[in-house]
């Protein structure tokens, strides 16, 4: 196998279950929420991974399972050829160097009370690489340098720079430590439009320097498919569909992937004005109460009755590592089904978690 | 007339021992009956504060509101708090980012769309509810009876959307102002929210002004565009121009710094240079002028006018992109 090919990181049916508890004395487990469930994928070196998927979908969740951040329930995670879910105290620290992670908003993600030099020395220091001075104060310019900001900008705190500023302060903080991967969750989404690109061109530069591999989480699917080389989808806990970046754009084979697509407005009215809307009925269902067999079907408007709602499909290969959770992804395709009307569910915000009252009426229903 | 015609409407913050910042400049726009005009720009360049001072909307106290507002012909800004009122909800009425923030937790649904019925159109109680009920299923709200009796938290974010929108819309108003309205809400939401408000708009011809930072929506929804730059117009055109030809430099750094989904991939973005904090006041020459790839002399020797252009806009720059210079 050559480098490229090599993964630097697998997961293998990952599971992160929250447990939902209740009672005064007695936490008592009333359920759990599913919000990643059985996910399986593969980074290459080098290469950058995109997930996507709306609030809810476990995307954020199964990045920071990825860095054990929170504990996975199930599954494995491999990292350039160990079990991260079987590494225990100081080797997991230590294993934790190499993989970082960037936030979504940089000012809480930094502390207020920290000058950029000791939130920057702070890694450093965690993994016994400050002990020459000279040297760390070289580290330290240079990953500056390398993410846009002054030497200057050291003895400055947080508050003091600007969106953007900040999160080049993120990115520095995930690098200063030299790390093989870099899970990034949301980048760009707290930041201005004309400040995004900044950030992304930023990404892009020191990957291309550095051989980084990226994990890139990200909700809007235009950044995702500018920055990766390889997108999954994900819905309700799971990957729906795995694709390169060009392949999905091209021809997005889920129902869901489908919809969201074409949900994104593009900034361009000649395209706006004649593109067709897959509009989906109702909200996301619950985690905490997936929907049976296929997560998406109460949504879908290619659903087909009884084997969508009893069987979960598998993510298969379906053509050439376009890899899609579907049992029709070829009948719909090929335009053998056409999309129907889809009843809206109501979805609440609290459902699964406790008995929800029945409503009162407040005009006599006649 | 117009329906609403924005005269040189400025916004002028003042604390107590600090610099007075003038949030909005100057701005003068137009809306015509059931058209819809956008406001773009990023955060900070004063499109939301544009909007409160239309509704009146602002704190009494810490602020200086100057120009007019012509709604019909009468100055919105100079009306008595009560004329203000009668008119506020039921001629003009006002869609927020966030749904949960300005609904009351503590009052069902149902009452809140029924009060600006009882309080503009004087129906009682229970016929006001009943319209409600008409008023939710009419935004796509499933299950309208029931939901009458719900309070805000048992319903998602974009049914909390819905239902304000149906506030909004209760009184058929002849404007309606959203700001920001599919911000907090996830793509395939953004998607039903906007078709509803394009189709309410058809429907009942409301005319609509539409606050965004998402020059996508606005390619999708709006007839005319203005885009805001540190207070003022910078660029005004109608859409299909000025995503075509955009010719303020900042309008046009903006279209080309975002990843767009139908552009080849592997290009690199064309970032705008700088940030907000980096603009000069206006007073001193071109707000943008620091991070400006075109700019001249006369950019830093006082404001460049907004002056009409041929694409039937108004621009205002001293050394606009070339109109030949397509968008990426």
């Amino acid at each position: 196998m050559t480098e490229e090919t090599t993964p630097l990181i697998e997961l293998r049916d990952v599971k992160v279950h929250f447990p939902i508890k209740s009672g005064l004395l007695f936490d008592r487990t009333v359920g759990y929420v599913y919000a990643v469930d059985g996910v399986s994928l593969s980074i290459r070196k080098g290469e950058t991974y995109g997930l996507v998927g709306e609030s809810g979908c476990g995307k954020s969740t199964l990045g920071r399972g990825l860095l054990r951040l929170v504990e996975p329930t199930d599954g494995e995670i491999v990292f350039d050829g160990t079990d991260v879910r079987a590494l225990k105290g100081e080797a997991m620290r230590q294993a934790r160097r190499r993989m970082q992670m960037i936030f979504q908003d940089p000012l809480s993600s930094l502390d207020p009370r920290q000058s950029v030099e000791s939130l920057l020395v702070e890694g450093l220091k965690a993994h016994g690489l400050a002990g020459d001075k000279a040297e760390t104060n070289r580290r330290l310019r240079e990953t500056l340098e390398a993410v846009g900001l002054p030497a200057s900008a050291l003895s400055k705190y947080p508050h003091e720079f600007s969106g953007g500023q900040r999160q080049r302060i993120g990115i520095a903080r995930a690098l200063v430590l030299n790390p093989d991967l870099i899970v990034a969750d949301e980048p760009v989404s707290a930041l201005d439009v004309s400040i995004q690109a900044q950030v992304l061109n930023l990404l892009e530069d020191l990957q291309n320097e550095r051989g980084l591999t990226y994990l890139i989480i990200a909700h809007d699917l235009a950044v995702v498919r500018h920055i990766a080389d390889t997108v999954g989808v994900m819905y309700l806990g799971g990957l729906v569909e795995e694709a390169s970046s060009d392949d999905l754009y091209r021809e997005p084979m889920h129902p869901y992937t489908r919809a969201l697509m074409s949900a994104v407005p593009v900034p361009d009215p000649v395209v706006e004005d004649r593109r067709e809307r897959i509009l989906l009925a109702g909200d996301l269902p619950s985690p905490t109460n997936p929907p049976s067999g296929c997560r998406f079907h109460t949504r879908c408007p290619w659903a087909q009755p009884t084997r969508c709602a009893d069987e979960r499909p598998e993510l298969r290969d379906v053509v050439g590592g376009h890899r899609v959770a579907c049992h029709f992804a070829e009948e719909i395709a090929a335009g053998r089904i056409r999309p129907h009307e889809v009843e809206v569910e109501l979805v609440r915000p609290t459902d699964g978690t406790g008995p929800v009252d029945p409503p009162g009426e407040l005009i006599p229903t006649p | 007339m117009s329906l609403l015609d924005v005269r040189d409407l400025s916004v002028v913050f003042q604390r107590r021992g600090e610099r007075p910042f003038t949030a909005v400049d100057k701005v003068s726009f137009t809306v015509e009956p059931g058209q819809t005009v956008g406001l773009v720009g990023e955060s900070g360049c004063g499109k939301s504060v544009t909007s409160l001072a239309i509704m009146g909307l602002l704190p009494k106290r810490g602020n200086k509101v100057t120009g007019e507002v012509l709604f019909e012909g009468t100055d919105l800004l100079r009306l008595r708090p009560d004329d203000l009122r009668d008119r506020r909800g039921r001629e003009i009425s006002m869609i927020f980012q966030d749904p949960l923030s300005s609904l009351n937790p503590v009052i069902p649904i149902g009452i809140q769309v029924a009060e600006v019925l009882e309080r503009h159109q004087g129906r009682d109680r229970k016929q006001a509810l009943r319209e409600s009920r008409d008023l939710l299923d009419a935004v796509g709200i499933p299950d309208p009876q029931r939901r009458l009796s719900e309070y805000p938290h048992q319903i998602s974010g974009g049914m909390r959307q819905r239902a304000l929108i149906a506030i909004a819309l209760a009184c058929k108003p002849r404007l309606l102002i959203a700001d920001e309205p599919t911000t907090a809400l996830d793509v395939t939401i953004q998607a039903q929210i906007l078709t509803l408000l394009k189709q309410l708009v058809d429907e009942t011809g409301t005319a609509l002004v539409m606050i965004t930072h998402d020059l996508g929506v606005v390619a999708g929804l709006c007839d005319t565009v203005n885009v805001l730059y540190g207070g003022k117009v910078v660029e005004r055109a109608p859409r299909h121009e000025l995503f075509a030809h955009a010719r303020h430099p900042y309008t046009h750094g903006l279209l080309n710094s975002v990843p767009r989904l139908d552009s080849p991939r592997g290009e690199r973005l064309h970032a705008i240079r700088g940030s907000v904090a980096d603009n000069i006041p206006w007073a001193e020459g071109c707000a943008f002028a620091p991070r400006c790839d075109n700019v001249v002399d006369a950019c830093l020797e006082g404001p460049p006018p907004l002056e009409p252009t041929a694409g039937g806009g108004d621009l205002r720059c001293n050394n606009p992109v070339s109109e030949e210079v397509a968008v990426r």
